[in-house]
């Protein structure tokens, strides 16, 4: 019951709107949208209600907050990770060998 | 892949670095966190989080499920109407759940009409098409509640009516952090609810506990991200709430959706199931909303089911502290034996969102040795 869907709106009235929920489409009221949904818009749909408009530049800032905590959290500059996976590896192919376990 | 869907691999193994870096910061072991959201534990176990997440690091179901929190007595009214001849509509995931005497299925079972709804909106519909009293049993946290709130103030059929078991989550949290014995050190709040509710809300409880909350969207991404950040605010000894998911969730919310939320509802207190007496923690029908409330359109004779005592399966069961975050499914004799989703003795076996439903489905914490996490890898 307690799911909240993002979708895509098709179409719309006053009262509700056609959204496409990857693939699978269906009609959803707007009553407790917080503000005017028009087709194109992506919204969060909850028991058959939209709850939230999704404006395109919030989805932006999310990522862009995300990209924060990597840079905060990984050390500075990009980090390669495909070097640290090959390191890694490397790593535990020694171990396995020291074991004598090694193929 | 839409751009709602947050699963780029590459970004999420960058997250899981910062997670493992900040945990181990901390510098010890385990540090817990809970999440109040089924669909917090449904993501976590779908994409195989837990897998990923450090080893030093516990992130704990707390009492999110609301099919799990709805008290016995409630379901023991629902089950009472149905046995006197009144159609239920209702919510799928409420048909298994254990009452005091039995279910909606073994009320449904014994002849019993209950239909199934996606949304009170279909069962306005259905009351719209008889002539049949038609009362929606309604459950589920305030984002349920606002649509149930629409459609009564929107205006409903004569023949409409609510039995409101709704909850409402910010109550309970300060019951959760008070608990004697809490290990938690941090929330994740659940998106979705935040949605309406906004993220100031949680500023009180911050003030008052000392305790830092992120509210977390449904994506691994979100996931990850929300972790990264509330176990900062660990090893800084922060204590804020941070919104991460503002692609849904602003300061003030849906006021638009609280405003009909608190008219056509108010909090009182009341059980939640397995956890306590949870202080404005129920939201029920205000006084201008009698006609359409159930509890004052019929007389529910819950006393008639009340004969038997609890089964002795029912005194095992551990539900309660598996909500509370002080045991793991893995804690309860029950769990996977006498406890299993198509015979299910205690609430969180039931529902989609029950932490030991997601358990038995998915494994609860895989045990694969290097972090092999079938999302990020």
């Amino acid at each position: 019951m307690c799911l909240g869907v993002p979708g895509l709106v098709v179409e719309c009235d006053e009262l509700s709107a056609l959204v496409d929920f990857w693939g699978v489409r269906r009609r959803v009221r707007l009553d407790l949208a917080d503000e005017p949904v028009a087709p194109g818009d992506y919204v969060l749909n909850h028991v058959g209600f939209v709850i939230r408009r999704i404006p395109a530049a919030d989805v932006q800032t999310t990522l862009a907050m995300y990209e924060e905590l990597v840079k905060a959290n990984t050390g500075s500059g990009p980090v390669d990770l495909m070097a640290a996976d090959v390191l890694g590896e490397i790593e535990a192919g020694r171990a396995g060998r020291a074991g004598g376990t090694g193929q | 892949m839409t751009p709602l869907e947050f699963r780029d691999p590459t970004r999420a193994r960058e997250l899981r670095q910062a997670l493992d870096r900040v945990v181990s910061e901390i510098g010890r072991s385990p540090v817990a966190v809970m999440h109040v959201c089924g669909s917090h534990e449904q993501a976590i176990a779908r994409f195989g989080l837990r897998a990923a997440f450090p080893k030093g690091l516990d992130v704990i179901m707390g009492p999110g499920c609301p099919v799990c929190v709805t008290d016995q007595p409630e379901i023991d009214e629902g089950v009472a109407l149905a046995r006197q001849g009144v159609r239920i509509a209702t919510y799928g995931d409420m048909l298994r759940v254990p009452g005091t005497a039995g279910s909606l299925a073994d009320a449904q079972a014994a002849g019993a009409r209950i239909d199934v709804v996606y949304s009170v909106a279909q069962a306005v519909d259905l009351a719209h098409e008889t002539d049949e009293e038609v009362v929606f049993f309604a459950t589920g946290f305030e984002t349920t509640a606002v649509a149930t709130a629409a459609v009564i103030a929107a205006g409903v059929p004569v023949n409409f009516s609510v039995l409101s078991a709704h909850k409402y989550i910010p109550p309970v949290m300060e019951i959760v952090a008070e608990m004697p014995g809490t290990r938690v050190e941090g929330f994740l709040a659940a998106g979705h609810a935040a949605t309406i509710t906004g993220s100031r809300i949680f500023e009180p409880f911050v003030a008052r506990h000392h305790l830092p909350v992120v509210v977390a969207g449904f994506e691994p991404l979100d996931i990850l991200a929300a972790l990264v950040k509330l176990t900062e605010m660990i090893r800084d000894g922060v204590a804020e709430v941070v919104n991460l998911f503002p692609r849904c969730v602003t300061p003030d919310g849906n006021r638009h959706a609280q405003e009909l939320l608190w008219r056509v509802f108010q909090p009182i207190g009341g059980r939640w199931r397995g956890i306590a007496h949870v202080p404005n923690g129920n939201l029920r029908l205000r006084d201008e909303w009698a006609h359409v409330d159930a509890r004052q359109r019929f007389r529910i004779d819950v006393a008639a089911l009340w004969n038997g005592a609890p089964s002795t399966l029912v005194r095992q069961c551990i539900c309660g502290n598996i909500m509370s975050g002080i045991a793991s499914p893995h804690d309860c004799a029950l769990f996977g034996n006498a406890c299993v989703p198509d015979a299910p003795v205690g609430a969180c076996m039931v529902s989609s969102e029950g932490t030991c439903r997601i358990w038995h489905e998915y494994g609860g914490i895989p045990e694969l040795g290097e972090p092999t996490c079938r999302f990020c890898q």
